[in-house]
């Protein structure tokens, strides 16, 4: 008897514990939200999307900026898609034990955990000092190599949740090894890694340090991809650090769209997986 | 290759029934020969000179308690272990003369020949149609009408076609357990194999779906060469001509199902089958 109420009273501890840790995490969660409502919403008009970012002192909004930053992620998102999904692919169903295999993983999680300005940085020596100028190329570069190892990761643990007996049984039809990727394989896992595509899409959208070193900024809506680009991270990054309130307005009011942005896309991520997933 | 040399050795017979009565009048040829086939999962010896044949259009079932290797030989038989490295068989398989385990064989006309089925239904997550029409499409380029058509005769014959004649856009997933594992059958069977290899393929399902099954192999004997690995006695008394007890490793009795089960001649084969040990 008395272990089963010494049991019962690590439950209770335990059990409160955690929920105060939830709530604690919750609660920044919920008061960086509240401050973002409070100083974007009073900023949002419809003019944002249909005037460039503005001298301080006078009307504008951040259309060059949104334009940008659509540009820029959907390059990177055309890029680092297939080039992910093909290294995920290489990984978990070519590589199995292979040294080849044991190195890009190494190399894929490093690469996932390096600070995003490091790769700023790089993406500036190796595209920016040669070029002798900042462009949107190398931002989307530098967004589509922090996507990539997200895509790997996610392509990969989705096709290794794949039971092998399904592998077993196309392979025993007679199926060459690359129709069972593309048909099997691929078809089974496909929710997951569509998810993972969104979630890398969502991560990107709010980086500012690569773009600082690569995209850097522009006053003016530009569709040269081989010129500076306005974007939204950067763009919230000048102008909520000026001294004129007309422009830290419209950096709550951009911060406001990248946070919406980002939760519809996580939405989507996760209703498309359930939507997918009710289809069995 | 040596397909002529090869085949006339099919002639001799190295089964134990061989000297017996039975094999005298029996109009079954040996399909498969089994020689002193062994097997390694890296170090581990997980089967050792394993000797039989299966005789066409019958079945054969292989018994033994977990871990025998009677899934693993069946693994052998269409060398669906080499998706995994590490693995390694050694001996020789001959399929109608020609040894299927020697190195530079086309492996995948080896599969076409040997269909598989396996403990759990592995319906691939497409249409039921499309999952027939995987394996045929792999082999042959038909109009669509010549298509359906196979479609549909391989579901007659798996015994599915009434139940999914009306449903054959939709996912082979929203079948149920007994479906998706005839839709397996009849996936295998649809790439016209000579040679059928069910890898425990009731044990996961209902005592009605297992029936079933069970109806549908004493039918596709007449036109296959079947060996079937079962945990489930009866079954294997029930729907099987032939059968091999294994243990560890080891073929200890093969022989006609009848005699195994009423006179086995080894300690062993009586003390499994009669449920003392397994």
């Amino acid at each position: 008897m008395e272990i089963y109420t010494q049991r019962r009273l690590a439950n209770y501890v335990v059990v409160g514990l955690s929920l105060a840790a939830t709530a604690f995490g919750l609660l920044f969660l919920v008061f960086v939200l509240g401050t973002l409502l409070k100083n974007g919403v009073g900023a949002l008009s419809l003019t944002l999307f249909t005037q460039a970012t503005p001298p301080p002192g006078s009307q504008g909004g951040l259309m060059n900026a949104i334009l940008g930053s659509l540009a820029m992620t959907v390059i990177a998102t055309l890029v680092g898609t297939p080039t992910g999904i093909l290294a995920g692919t290489f990984l978990a169903e070519y590589a199995h034990g292979s040294r080849l295999g044991e190195l890009v993983r190494f190399i894929n999680d490093i690469l996932l955990s390096a600070p995003s300005i490091i790769i700023g940085l790089f993406v500036y020596s190796i595209m920016v000092v040669p070029m002798g100028h900042f462009s949107a190329w190398a931002g989307s570069v530098a967004l589509a190599i922090i996507m990539i190892p997200v895509i790997v990761r996610t392509t990969e643990d989705m096709l290794n949740l794949v039971p092998n007996t399904l592998r077993e049984a196309a392979a025993a039809l007679g199926a060459p090894k690359w129709k069972i990727v593309v048909t099997v394989t691929y078809r089974s896992a496909i929710q997951g890694m569509l998810t993972g595509v969104l979630l890398a899409v969502a991560r990107i959208s709010g980086e500012t340090a690569p773009l600082l070193f690569t995209a850097l900024n522009n006053q003016f809506s530009s569709s040269n991809l081989n010129a500076p680009m306005a974007n939204l991270p950067v763009v919230i990054f000048q102008f909520a650090m000026s001294p004129y309130v007309d422009w830290q307005a419209l950096a709550w009011a951009g911060a406001l769209l990248i946070t919406a942005a980002i939760l519809v896309l996580n939405v989507g991520a996760r209703l498309f997986a359930s939507w997918s997933g009710l289809e069995k | 290759m040596n397909g002529s040399l090869a085949r006339s050795m099919t002639t001799t017979s190295e089964t134990p029934t061989q000297n017996g009565p039975a094999a005298a009048v029996t109009p079954f040829p040996a399909k498969v020969q089994i020689r002193d086939v062994g097997f390694y999962y890296g170090k581990f010896h997980a089967l050792k000179n394993v000797s039989l044949s299966l005789r066409d259009r019958r079945v054969t079932a292989f018994i033994g308690p977990s871990g025998c290797g009677k899934s693993t030989l069946l693994r052998i038989l269409n060398r669906i272990y080499e998706l995994y490295p590490g693995q390694v068989a050694t001996g020789e398989v001959l399929v109608d003369g020609q040894n299927i385990l020697a190195p530079g064989l086309d492996l995948n006309l080896v599969r076409a020949k040997i269909g598989m089925v396996f403990q759990k239904p592995t319906p691939f997550p497409m249409s039921i149609h499309d999952n027939i029409a995987f394996g045929i499409k792999l082999y042959e380029r038909l109009s669509k009408s010549e298509l359906d058509d196979r479609v549909e005769s391989a579901l007659r014959r798996a015994a599915l076609w009434d139940e999914v004649k009306d449903k054959l856009r939709q996912s082979g997933l929203g079948l149920s357990g007994g479906q998706q594992q005839r839709l397996c059958i009849a996936r295998a069977i649809a790439v016209q194999p000579e040679i059928l290899l069910l890898d425990e393929p009731a044990s996961a399902l209902d005592p009605i779906s297992t029936q079933r099954i069970e109806e549908l192999i004493t039918e596709l004997k007449s036109d296959y060469c079947i060996a079937i690995v079962t945990h489930n006695m009866q079954q294997a008394a029930r729907s099987s001509d032939y059968t091999a007890f294994m243990y560890l490793g080891e073929l200890v009795e093969f022989d006609e199902t009848e005699r195994i089960f009423t006179h086995p001649r080894e300690r062993r084969t009586e003390d499994y089958i009669t449920g003392r040990f397994g």
